[in-house]
């Protein structure tokens, strides 16, 4: 326990200290959303039907953004050997990871966005159950994007690769999110659509873990 | 079997008996299957003849699903038994699983717009079978992205097995969602509901398609193990040791490495 806690807090005081991670992911956020008015046009109406859809994409981008340097960086300096030679199961290596990825990246995101949603001219209800989709959905995206990151380390053209990998398993995560946000707008209740978001993210909970630490042992074997 | 078929050059010398016949068995299968559908099967009481476009859809969605099944299985065989060909066969199903599944989605759009009104639709049986295109898609950029042959392979393996979950997803997204797409009418229980006018020409595309698919995997696997030999030869050579003065030239020819 002492050891999942030192990695967490390791692992949290690097990406907050190298200060550009969170600031970058942030800042990739909201230009993505931004870019939307000005493609689509500013109606109000049109604006309110897709909005939660474009912040829940972008939110998935950025936070696609941010994985290369999950395990990279370790990977690099022989640091991760050292981690998979310790005591500490490379399971929850791995979670310990994940999490100090979320509260650096995933959580700044989820506060942000009732900003966002001002922007895109989402009503009450609307901006709350997309914070809490976002709450619940973006632990997912970060345990399912490690998957990827552990699959990629060592690949030429990283980043795309893991686009590549991670996107089509993003998808479950964005559908119930962002149909959570509209089935609370058509007045019908996001109930259904958050219980399963939280299903998504227990069921990545249980098994992303497992995939990550196995891709880590084929890096560095 | 499977340990008999495990030496390589044992894999090639057999392989290259069998391939000839099943290549002709499925040419001759695939020709009756497709005599049969477009020609003597009845048309459908409700879509007349766009339904024959069913005898190239539904085999090309079976054998989507099966390669994907036979690639995971093989992945999961060489990460656990270490088989010497699991890899091999793995990495060589993954192109032709993807173009059965592009043939499924292609074939499909082509008969949906004439019966639905639509190229395509978001239901969930089409867009889970566009995840699984997109999963063959990174799986392929994933074995090909390492400069080491075999991290590749090791990697692949992990990410066909966390794509096995889409497998059910697919199979039974049209009953656990309202869907646009048609429900089970052949593997299901209670047995087929499918009339056999239409249902023999159907197993015998399906027949055939498999044939197929297990020529090309054939064909595809005794190229792979050929360049692998191809380039150990080119390695021993490169590393043999320096020729006797005045055949320098015809030797350094052969011993350039691309």
């Amino acid at each position: 326990m002492a050891a999942f806690l030192g990695l967490f807090r390791r692992d949290l005081s690097l990406a907050l200290r190298q200060g550009g991670d969170t600031g970058l992911v942030l800042g990739f956020f909201v230009l993505a959303v931004v870019l939307f008015p000005f493609g689509v046009g500013p109606e109000p109406e049109m604006l309110q039907r897709i909005g939660a859809g474009v912040i829940w994409v972008a939110a998935l981008l950025a936070a696609l953004l941010s994985l290369d340097r999950l395990f990279e960086a370790d990977y690099q300096d022989g640091e991760l050997d050292l981690l998979a030679l310790s005591s500490l199961p490379l399971e929850l290596v791995v979670l310990a990871k994940c999490a100090a990825h979320w509260v650096a990246t995933g959580l700044p995101l989820t506060l942000i966005s009732p900003f966002l949603a001002l922007l895109v001219d989402l009503d009450a209800g609307s901006i709350a159950t997309l914070f809490t989709s976002l709450l619940v959905g973006t632990p997912a995206l970060s345990l399912i994007g490690s998957v990827g990151a552990a699959l990629s380390l060592g690949a030429r053209r990283q980043g795309i690769v893991l686009s590549l990998l991670v996107l089509p398993l993003y998808i479950p995560p964005l559908i119930f999110g962002a149909g959570a946000v509209e089935a609370s707008a058509a007045g019908s209740g996001a109930r259904a659509y958050l219980l399963i978001l939280c299903a998504v993210n227990l069921a990545a909970l249980a098994l992303c873990p497992w995939a990550s630490a196995a891709a880590l042992r084929q890096a560095l074997e | 079997m499977i340990n008999w078929l495990a030496n390589p050059a044992r894999f090639v010398r057999l392989s290259a008996k069998a391939v000839p016949w099943c290549g002709w068995t499925a040419a001759v299968v695939l020709a009756i299957g497709l005599f049969w559908s477009l020609f003597v099967a009845p048309p459908d009481y409700q879509q007349g003849d766009t339904v024959r476009i069913m005898y190239v859809h539904v085999p090309a969605a079976w054998m989507a699903l099966s390669v994907y099944l036979f690639v995971a299985v093989a992945s999961a065989v060489g990460l656990v038994w270490r088989h010497p060909l699991a890899e091999v066969a793995a990495r060589a199903a993954a192109p032709i699983g993807a173009a059965f599944t592009f043939i499924c989605l292609a074939t499909g759009s082509l008969w949906g717009r004439p019966m639905w009104g639509a190229w395509w639709v978001w239901d969930a049986r089409l867009t889970s079978v566009l995840i699984l295109f997109f999963l063959y898609l990174g799986y392929i950029a994933l074995v090909n992205a390492f400069d080491d042959h075999s991290r590749g392979g090791r990697a692949g393996a992990v990410l066909a097995l966390v794509g096995v979950v889409n497998l059910p997803i697919i199979k039974f997204s049209v009953d656990w969602w309202n869907t646009l797409h048609q429900p089970a009418s052949v593997m299901r229980v209670g047995g087929p509901r499918i009339d056999i006018s239409m249902l023999a020409p159907l197993l015998i595309m399906a027949l055939g398609f498999t044939l197929l698919f297990v020529v090309l995997l054939m064909l595809r696997m005794r190229t792979a193990l050929n360049e692998r030999r191809a380039m150990a030869l080119r390695l021993n050579a490169g590393a043999a040791p320096a020729p006797r003065p005045g055949r320098e030239r015809a030797v350094s020819a052969h011993t350039a490495v691309p």
